[in-house]
């Protein structure tokens, strides 16, 4: 059982009077993630809406020690600081508990852009835990497709909605053979909170993603965040799972998904309440276009349930 | 009290020995061609115990300057090295490095850059990277290599500005020259431990490198215009006490030879510059009264050394190793004719370029190529 929201931590490292907007997912799920780091750490940001919503110099709505960096670097940079710490404590200049180097980054610094550092990250091990608060899209620069985009979503360098579908990318970085990897979202903080506590705990690279559902660019209510979240979960269009040492474990609800004990609820909902994917989905071929996306969840359901038979 | 040491080695391995002298924390590198000697040795240090750092084997120069960067905010002293393409392919992350005001120390080995492909020497990689805010010096032998490192790392730790130690592909990186190594302590006590006046830091969050609206923008985009030019006075007070503890002399931010009654003066940068002495030499045994400015320090630009260093009426010649497109002739020419103008009328320059992708700078050639141009 996730730890109950009710249990979590009173520390707050997202302050009040940040600059995210309303219903903002990445913002409540760093404030999870400040409640299972505490105050000991080091965030790292590439350009992205959590840059936007930090406040500006020299302000800050986070309570650590921020640095921004280059859109790419995500992982060359944590690298880097992580090494730092390292040194400097065993030559005697640091003392006490070293803090955890955190990169705090969107999808299109994970998928994207930042995908060749982070892999390399991977590869070498470094000690450093990666998120990815994927919002599906450039949400910060105004909604242009990502490599996250699942098919159909409109945005801005989509107008007719995406034609390909989103990858894998949490899946990727497992087969990098790091420690941990694990993919949460905002409606299940206490499965997310202890996902991060446990990857805290773990040297090595670690990769946690988010989903965050952005009422701006998926086009919803903003009240309605929390219930689109679950919704992703609840369709199957976004799975809860992870591996720690390579060993694939399903979580709640996604568990019950995949060993067949529940059905995923069909996509139709999911989709017909999100503005973004209104204009592919009109016309007389809504069914067929509605019956590829089901595709793409049911492949991942399939694959997914596969690969975490394979145990070496 | 322990004495100097005479070794042979190439260029690239006198730069990794003076990077191990000074002692650094961290060092990210990446595989280029002239380069790589640098890295190699380094890891090999690192490896063996002998330089106590974290060796960084980053998938490319982007992410090295970015890992170096991100180690220097952390408080830790870290030195890359680089040259041609992967110069080119840090460009942004150098800016991120001198706006952010880190000082990181790293060599260029000067390579000519893609398209299409050379292996070997000139000066458009560094030359193209100019206007990052980098403090740039440029080497004309194994032994100043060494000691401009050295020197390298306290101007930048003085005021935080990042510098860039350039020295040419092939003719210095993988040329064996003797090179004096001075006594650890004595380095030490030139090189005291790096202190950062901020580091980032759990007992005191702050935000580093974040957003600013533009007053604040312009504030700081100043402040590194005013310091960069303190470089001037720092690196002329680094080599006199680099001098008075080692007993070594590179020049301040020029080196000059046989200036003093020039009335021909040749100006040139770099390798070319060491050989360069004996096509002065070679003139000289012609009858004509030349000498030799050669700039160490390029960015920032010495401008007042200059200007009190030029003999009256001087025929300056201009020897370029790069190309200014959409200029006649090349870089450093602009450069000095701008510091020149309106303050000594009495001086005419003029320019060549030359040696470009590695060409072959002999004495001989250069004597001549003078020569042809005081006819011109």
């Amino acid at each position: 059982m996730a730890t109950s929201i009710k249990k979590l931590p009173d520390t707050e490292q997202v302050l009040s009077g940040n600059g995210s907007c309303g219903g903002c997912p990445a913002t409540m799920a760093l404030r999870i993630v400040g409640k299972a780091l505490g105050p000991n750490a080091i965030m790292l940001l590439t350009p992205s809406c959590a840059v936007a919503s930090m406040g500006m110099t020299p302000r800050l709505g986070y309570n650590w020690p921020c640095m921004n960096i280059c859109f790419a670097t995500a992982g060359s940079s944590a690298s880097g600081i992580a090494a730092a710490l390292e040194i400097m404590k065993e030559k005697g200049r640091l003392q006490g508990e070293l803090p955890t180097v955190f990169t705090w980054v969107g999808d299109g610094g994970t998928y994207d852009i930042g995908f060749q550092a982070l892999s390399a990250a991977a590869e070498r091990n470094d000690n450093f835990i990666h998120f990815c608060y994927n919002n599906e899209a450039y949400s910060n620069t105004g909604v242009q497709r990502s490599g996250a985009t699942p098919r159909g979503s409109y945005t801005t360098t989509t107008p007719a909605g995406k034609r390909q579908p989103k990858k894998n990318m949490a899946l990727l970085m497992l087969e990098h053979n790091i420690p941990y990897v694990a993919t949460a979202t905002v409606a299940y903080p206490g499965d997310l909170y202890d996902k991060v506590v446990k990857a805290k705990n773990i040297p090595g690279m670690k990769y946690i993603e988010i989903l965050a559902p952005c009422y701006l660019g998926w086009q919803f209510d903003m009240s309605e965040t929390v219930q689109m979240s679950r919704m992703a979960v609840r369709c199957g269009a976004w799975l809860l799972w992870e591996a720690e040492n390579g060993k694939i474990t399903f979580n709640n609800p996604t568990s019950l998904i995949i060993s067949g004990k529940k059905d995923p609820d069909p996509v139709d909902e999911y989709l017909m309440k999100q503005g973004r994917f209104s204009r592919f989905l009109k016309g007389p071929d809504a069914a067929q276009r509605i019956a590829e996306i089901q595709n793409d969840i049911n492949y991942e359901i399939v694959f997914m349930r596969e690969r975490a038979k394979i145990a070496v | 009290m322990q004495t100097a040491q005479v070794v042979m080695v190439t260029g690239t391995h006198a730069a990794a020995l003076a990077v191990k002298s000074a002692r650094v924390d961290v060092v990210p590198g990446y595989p280029i061609t002239p380069q790589t000697g640098i890295m190699e040795a380094l890891a090999g240090m690192i490896e063996s115990g002998e330089l106590d750092a974290r060796f960084i084997p980053v998938e490319g120069e982007h992410s090295a300057m970015a890992a170096a960067v991100a180690a220097s905010a952390a408080g830790a002293r870290v030195f890359t090295a680089t040259s041609a393409n992967g110069l080119l392919y840090m460009h942004e992350v150098l800016h991120m490095a001198s706006g952010g005001r880190l000082p990181v120390v790293m060599c260029n080995v000067n390579r000519g850059i893609f398209a299409p492909w050379t292996l070997w020497a000139d000066h458009q990689d560094s030359f193209s990277q100019r206007d990052t805010g980098w403090i740039q010096y440029h080497c004309s032998s194994n032994q100043e290599v060494f000691n401009t490192i050295l020197q390298a790392f306290r101007v930048a730790e003085q005021i935080n500005i990042p510098v860039m130690v350039n020295f040419d592909g092939f003719s210095i990186s993988h040329c064996l020259m003797p090179l004096t190594l001075p006594p650890q302590e004595d380095i030490d006590r030139f090189l005291p431990p790096y202190q950062p006046e901020w580091r980032l830091d759990p007992a005191h969050p702050s935000s580093f490198s974040n957003v600013t609206n533009a007053p604040e923008y312009a504030v700081f985009r100043r402040m590194l215009a005013d310091d960069i030019l303190d470089a001037i006075p720092l690196a002329k007070q680094a080599a006199r006490e680099y001098k008075d503890i080692t007993g070594m002399w590179d020049g301040d931010t020029i080196d000059t030879y046989r200036l003093d009654d020039a009335e021909v003066v040749v100006f040139a940068i770099n390798s070319m510059a060491g050989e360069l002495r004996l096509s002065i030499d070679i003139l000289r045994e012609q009858g004509i009264k030349a000498g030799l400015l050669r700039p160490r320090l390029v960015v920032p630009f010495p401008a007042e050394d200059i200007i009190n260093a030029l003999p009256r009426n001087a025929q300056v010649m201009v020897l370029d190793r790069n190309y200014n497109f959409g200029h006649p002739g090349g870089i450093l020419a602009s450069e000095l004719k701008s510091v020149l103008f309106g303050r000594r009328n009495d001086v005419t320059v003029k320019n060549r370029v030359m040696g470009i992708g590695g060409v072959d700078l002999t004495r001989r050639f250069m004597a001549a190529e003078i020569r042809a141009m005081m006819d011109e």
